[in-house]
């Protein structure tokens, strides 16, 4: 028995061979998982068909204008990185296209109390795989860790063992966020004292470790003490994200493409600039790698 | 001990069963991390009950399940159960007619024994634990003569 214990922790640590057997026994203990987060879906649903009509009605007329809002914010957004894209290959410097996402939903089971992560009902079934970034619709959330073939486990950018690789929207400084354990604080510990922080920058994805695609927002700073005796000073910030009440989450595909603008090597579309419509094409087919 | 249980299988899978079950329950935050390993106290319970049953290979495959169900490393409560089982299996005979307080004792001692193998297995993959980690085996010895006597009807029933 240790014998196999040993052999099977060796393996899991150092390939993806085990990959087959975890899929088959994730789809065994499923059930489980699914009758301990009945309870907390059937809540939900109870409060989806009890809404009062009058609520409803509210609901969806506030839903509407927020759509009409966010429909227009689009419009000026779309021209914006049309003009992004003009510019950067005027620039010589490539861009990251659009990405897909897929809608998820949160199962109410703990793994571990001492681990921030969470399960969702979406799984390798709908093309979900290791290493894709989480978010929601205001910031990110996580990234997946193990995709099973009916839920995916992902780990919470809190979550101790996690670091996110993030830039100071206000003046672009990179460092790296790393979880806290606690569900609201993200700590920064590679600043120097003297780093231009200040209370309420807004730190959004960098795309630097090719995990998180780039410009989403992450963390709000919320203290900053420096330590004149140490080298690095005390930061800590709060998620954007709202991770401990939202039940949907979006599962990204990072769009590896990149737009092969005035490649000088790539011996096919040099010097050919890209179509306001090839753009689009390309982010329709937003490919799942 | 007398009685003869009709189907010792039944009960011993679903109280593991039931185990498993709440062991992911998504309790209110300070229940949550004081919440005790229930599969490990149905095994115990099982392995100083019916030692001739529970066996060390039951347990590791209970283990591969929890292993699965809470997204960990493989074989890492596979491997902490079959040793516990098996520490208890070789002790039952002792711990079996200890009083009920002196048994959470025991239990308390061999809950640490298992934690402290997960610490480590864990430690492979560089985790970082937080303190209150070790929480459990302290609520599982205290809570240990609840799960005794409930499982004591179940096996007798």
């Amino acid at each position: 028995m240790a014998l196999l214990s040993i052999i099977l922790i060796l393996l899991e640590l150092n390939s993806s061979r085990l990959k087959p057997l975890r899929d088959v026994l994730s789809v065994l203990v499923y059930p489980i998982q699914y009758i301990v987060a009945a309870p907390s879906r059937l809540y939900h649903n109870s409060i989806d068909s009890l809404g009062s009509y009058q609520n409803l009605v509210l609901e969806n007329k506030d839903l509407k204008q927020q759509h009409l809002i966010n429909n227009a914010k689009l419009l000026k957004f779309a021209a914006l990185e049309k003009e992004n894209i003009r510019l950067r290959s005027l620039l010589d410097s490539s861009f990251k296209l659009g990405e897909q996402v897929l809608v998820a939903e949160l199962m109410s089971v703990n793994l571990a109390p001492y681990e921030h992560v969470v399960v969702v009902n979406k799984g390798s079934q709908f093309g979900v795989h290791k290493g894709q970034a989480v978010l929601d619709d205001n910031g990110i959330i996580g990234q997946v860790t193990k995709s099973l073939p009916l839920s995916a486990e992902i780990i919470l950018i809190t979550d101790p063992n996690h670091a996110i690789p993030v830039q100071v929207n206000r003046n672009g400084l990179h460092t790296i966020a790393i979880g806290s354990g606690q569900l609201n604080q993200l700590s920064l510990p590679f600043l120097p004292n003297n780093a231009d922080i200040q209370l309420g920058d807004l730190l959004i994805t960098s795309g630097l470790g090719g995990v998180f695609p780039q410009g989403y927002p992450v963390a709000v700073v919320e203290s900053f003490q420096p330590q004149p005796d140490k080298p690095f000073a005390v930061i800590h910030a709060k998620p954007k994200a709202e991770l401990n009440t939202n039940r949907e989450l979006l599962i990204v595909w990072n769009n590896d493409q990149v737009i092969p603008l005035m490649q000088p090597e790539a011996p096919v579309r040099v010097e050919e600039p890209v179509s306001a419509e090839q753009i689009i094409t390309v982010e329709e087919h937003g490919t799942d790698q | 001990m007398e009685q003869i249980n009709k189907s010792p299988a039944l009960a011993y899978s679903l109280s593991v069963i039931v185990a498993m079950l709440l062991l992911i329950v998504p309790w209110p935050m300070p229940f949550l991390i004081v919440a005790p390993d229930w599969v490990i106290l149905s095994l115990i319970y099982w392995a100083l009950a019916t030692p001739e049953a529970a066996g060390v290979g039951k347990a590791w495959l209970v283990g591969l399940l929890v292993d699965v169900l809470t997204g960990q490393l493989m074989g890492q409560y596979a491997f902490t159960y079959a040793a516990t089982v098996f520490l208890c299996v070789k002790q039952h005979k002792r711990i079996r007619n200890f009083p009920i307080i002196q048994q959470s004792l025991v239990i308390f001692l061999i809950l640490l024994f298992a934690r402290l193998l997960i610490f480590w297995l864990e430690r492979i993959d560089h985790q970082v634990m937080p303190l209150y980690f070790w929480l459990p085996v302290l609520t599982g010895s205290i809570v240990w003569p609840v799960v005794y006597t409930v499982l004591r009807k179940v096996r007798l029933s």
